[in-house]
């Protein structure tokens, strides 16, 4: 990352120097371990539930619709299985293992669904598809058929639930399958074509069950994003956890039953948490070199190449080009309407409040970051692990464990003003913007987190030791070496929070202060309007934002290439 | 000459697990010293309790005259005014080759640090790549960079741990004679940390050869070839067998092969049974040898063979000959013992 650095103002020598002195004291241990309880606050409170007795509406929830949102989630998760492994995995090997026109440009091309959040892409293809939308009206003009003379597919249905979240989440397979694929060492491969298996039968036999490990991963960490699903799932009329949890709140009025939900679908994620972890460790160990070796590419030619450009096409053709081409016509057929003040308000607003959550958020990464790195004890260790959870946890699920622990306090606090003062306070932390970065802090402190401990991971202790033996003071070593080394990490860290803060939607729902709008937001309530026309502004911003994340991680797939002349 | 490092009984402990136990010597300036051992022998330990990134449990650390370590006072590394070269050369990635050899310059004006830079990127032979990065460097010019980099601010003394161990080992020995060359050039006392004997010799005038924490023997390299002090010192540096005898006299000792005479008197008692030392270079062929000894293994080192020989009592001893010499396994060939000088050890003094 290093050429992403821009030069950056050196930092007070005394701050420093501080931060040198404090490296060597005791207050690490005890203050991370405060720190990451307070961040794991919110999930603690959720489970905290489970142990709080079942009330009235819980029983009703449980007789009437809970079958019903654990049914549409296992069918979501199932069918969002299917589409993310063939376009995922498919698309990963054709791309690494084959040689075909184009194969360089949808190495990263095939990332750019990515840029779309779920709820984006549904609002793009419901507007797409739907009765008055442009393509029904073709077929209708084309076709001379009237309003009830033929069948068209229901986008706003749970298959298109399945469509859209696939459309969206393959890259996620994608990126880990890819990079299994290449790791894997080619004498495996080459052993088992002197055993005498074809090329076909040796993916099936060696290369995907090497890859398996990496591909299991991505894939829960794809149905991690399925279950944190709100847009979507609401705007399409499916009833699943996300939105049980939105109705049991706000419209039964029940906290306790909404956290109860929230713990359901906790265990749910668990489950994928834990998969995905034990895949993991495996494919560390199905890695069988480091360095990525020149591979042979099949070489595809006539039909065969044809076939592999249009698997291929289809994913970034549908994920992206079609949609972002959508937004971007219904922006610029508004364009002279809808960039007004009001909408240079809501951008400066998502702004600043990404730009800030994304700073506090590597303020933490780096005292985590650097705790374990200097002091690496049993409870330092297990702390930062801790507060990295959030990543997994729905936003939903993150606003309910936020709400209740602030409005506890608050009232609290009321009551203890009225009783000793005579004045209320009100409510000072719920429904402001506190609560609201909070919730954000919580849930992405972990993007951050990753990128400054790769970071620190590329600083050896004897880089340090060098610097020293080279005369120079620990806190000198920090700003000659420590930072500009990390510079890129830090850059990166900040872009991916900011990035996340921009797209989030059922956190910020529940959370922001009365008539403060995110664009993610504003495009959710045009939407629930159906004035998709209208949304295309916020969504096409956050796209483009959405696409800076994803050029990062192209640029890492095309400087990988180096090995790799095939 | 000034004395420019000496420990005196130093100790190393982490925690309470002893690492490095009463090492003593004695480095004068411009000389080389290197410390040889197997693996986990504490060599490395001792060699970073030099640069103060250890601290010693006991005994002292005195570098030009300054007592640098002591138990629960140890001078900051960067106050020592030693240049280190790290095993994985450590380099900074982030600078280029001229920003890393600068970076140790401080507190000198632009144009004097572009002259030792410049200086030091000609002594390496790194002059063509001073603006390149670490990472579009091969291994070989990394070590040179990483030890431009330690020269730079003319330290006091250079440690060096295990420098060579990721090259090649066709480099390894061109490297080190090299760098010897550049130490020597410039007159820079350094010590080295290794478990590769060749390296040592390569590089070291005096070589410290270590085990479990302790030394064994602070010699030169000839020294320690042919006059090991103890069992582990002649198993561990170079080859050669250990044959049972019984003294003779004051000088001489009798074993199968014949009497083998020292040019000093080996203290031992007479009719003692003992252990000699025989090198493989000890050991000649001789047709007309009435000694016969059976082939039961070779192996090609290019220039010579090395034979494995079973003599008449059924002990084996190793044999280099110039590789003109052909023979084959099982062949039966007269061989002379020429020896002259003697390494005996009493029978029962330790494990070899």
């Amino acid at each position: 990352m290093a050429d992403l650095a821009i030069p950056a103002p050196a930092p007070a020598p005394a701050l420093v120097q501080a931060f040198g002195r404090a490296a060597g004291s005791g207050w690490w241990g005890p203050g991370i371990t405060i720190l990451a309880l307070l961040l794991a606050l919110p999930v603690l409170v959720v489970v905290g539930f489970l142990f709080v007795p079942a009330g009235e509406v819980w029983r009703h929830l449980a007789e009437t619709v809970l079958a019903d949102y654990v049914a549409n989630s296992l069918l979501l998760m199932a069918g969002v299985t299917l589409g993310t492994l063939i376009g995922g995995a498919g698309t990963a090997w054709l791309t690494s293992m084959c040689r075909f026109p184009g194969r360089r440009v949808f190495e990263w091309a095939l990332l750019l669904p990515m840029a779309i959040p779920a709820y984006i892409i549904a609002y793009t293809y419901t507007g797409l598809l739907d009765f008055a939308g442009p393509v029904q009206t073709a077929l209708r003009a084309a076709t001379g058929w009237g309003v009830a003379d033929y069948w068209f597919p229901q986008v706003r249905s749970l298959s298109g639930a399945v469509v859209m979240l696939s459309l969206v989440l393959y890259p996620y397979v994608y990126l880990l399958a890819r990079a299994a694929f290449l790791g894997q060492s080619l004498c495996v491969l080459d052993v088992s074509r002197t055993l005498g298996n074809g090329p076909w039968r040796t993916f099936f036999t060696v290369a995907l069950p090497l890859a398996r490990p990496a591909i299991v991963a991505g894939l829960s960490l794809a149905l991690m994003e399925t279950l944190a699903d709100y847009g979507t799932v609401q705007y399409f009329g499916i009833a699943t956890f996300t939105t049980g949890i939105f109705r049991t709140w706000f419209g039964l009025g029940s906290a306790s039953a909404a956290a109860q939900l929230s713990a359901l679908l906790l265990g749910f994620v668990l489950v994928l948490i834990l998969v995905e972890r034990f895949s993991r460790r495996h494919a560390r160990y199905h890695h069988t070199t480091q360095r990525e070796q020149l591979i042979r590419r099949h070489h595809l030619t006539g039909p065969r190449a044809l076939a592999a450009v249009g698997f291929c096409l289809v994913p970034v053709l549908f994920g992206f080009l079609i949609p972002a081409g959508q937004l971007t016509w219904w922006a610029a057929s508004i364009a002279r309407t809808a960039y007004d003040d009001a909408f240079l308000t809501l951008v400066l607003n998502t702004l600043a409040l990404a730009v800030g959550t994304a700073l506090l958020a590597l303020l933490l990464a780096l005292l985590l970051g650097y705790g374990r790195r200097l002091h690496p004890t049993w409870t330092v260790r297990t702390s930062v692990d801790a507060a990295g959870l959030g990543y997994a946890v729905p936003g939903t699920v993150i606003a309910i464990g936020v709400l209740v622990p602030f409005a506890w306090l608050d009232h609290g606090i009321d009551a203890w003003m009225q009783a000793t003062l005579g004045i209320s306070t009100g409510l000072l932390l719920s429904g402001t913007l506190v609560a609201l970065v909070f919730a954000y802090l919580v849930r992405f402190l972990a993007v951050a987190l990753q990128s400054v401990e790769a970071g620190l991971g590329k600083i050896r202790p004897s880089m340090d030791e060098a610097g020293r033996s080279l005369g120079y003071r620990p806190g000198e070593i920090l700003r000659r070496i420590h930072i500009p080394m990390l510079r890129g990490s830090l850059l990166t860290a900040l872009l991916l929070v900011f990035v996340d803060v921009l797209k989030e939607l059922p956190a910020t729902l529940v959370l922001r202060p009365f008539n403060f709008n995110t664009l993610a937001v504003r495009a959710y309530e045009l939407a629930a309007d159906e004035r998709l026309a209208d949304c295309a502004p916020a969504a096409l911003t956050i796209v483009l934002a959405g696409l800076l994340p994803v050029i990062l991680l192209s640029r890492s797939i095309t400087r990988s290439r180096d090995a790799d002349t095939a | 000459m000034p004395t420019q490092l000496e420990l005196r009984h130093v100790s190393v402990a982490y925690g309470d697990r002893p690492v490095v136990a009463e090492v003593s010597f004695v480095l004068e300036q411009g000389a080389i010293g290197c410390l040889l051992g197997p693996s986990g022998c504490g060599k490395t330990t001792l060699l970073r309790a030099i640069a103060g990134f250890e601290p010693v449990s006991a005994g002292e650390v005195w570098l030009q005259g300054r007592r640098v370590s002591a138990p629960g006072q140890t001078l900051a590394p960067e106050q020592r005014r030693v240049g280190m070269v790290f095993q994985d050369f450590a380099l900074f990635p982030h600078l280029t080759v001229e920003g890393n050899i600068g970076f140790g310059l401080r507190g000198v004006s632009r144009a004097s640090r572009r002259a030792r830079v410049a200086e030091l990127l000609d002594l390496v032979g790194m002059a063509d790549a001073a603006r390149r990065y670490p990472h579009q460097l091969s291994g070989g010019m990394q070590q040179r960079v990483a030890l431009a980099r330690a020269m730079a601010p003319r330290p006091e003394i250079l440690l060096l741990d295990e420098p060579f161990s990721s090259m090649d080992s066709e480099l390894r020995e061109g490297l080190a004679r090299e760098i010897r060359e550049l130490l020597k050039g410039d007159g820079i006392t350094a010590v080295l940390v290794t478990h590769d004997q060749l390296e040592a010799f390569a590089m070291a005038d005096q070589i410290a050869v270590i085990a479990q924490g302790r030394v064994h023997q602070w010699d030169t390299g000839f020294g320690l070839y042919h006059e090991p002090a103890d069992r582990f010192v002649a198993d561990f540096v170079g080859q050669g067998v250990l044959l049972p005898g019984r003294v003779v006299d004051e000088r001489r000792v009798k074993i199968e092969l014949g009497r083998v005479a020292g040019d000093k008197p080996h203290g031992l008692a007479m009719g003692q049974a003992v252990e000699v030392l025989i090198r493989p270079d000890d050991m000649l062929f001789d047709e007309s040898s009435a000694r016969r000894a059976t082939v039961t293994g070779r192996a090609f080192r290019g220039a010579e063979y090395l034979y494995t020989l079973r003599l008449s009592s059924g002990t084996e001893v190793l044999c280099l000959v110039p590789s003109h010499h052909q023979h084959a396994l099982g062949d039966d060939i007269g061989v002379r013992l020429q020896a002259n000088h003697l390494v005996v050890f009493p029978v029962g003094s330790g494990p070899a």
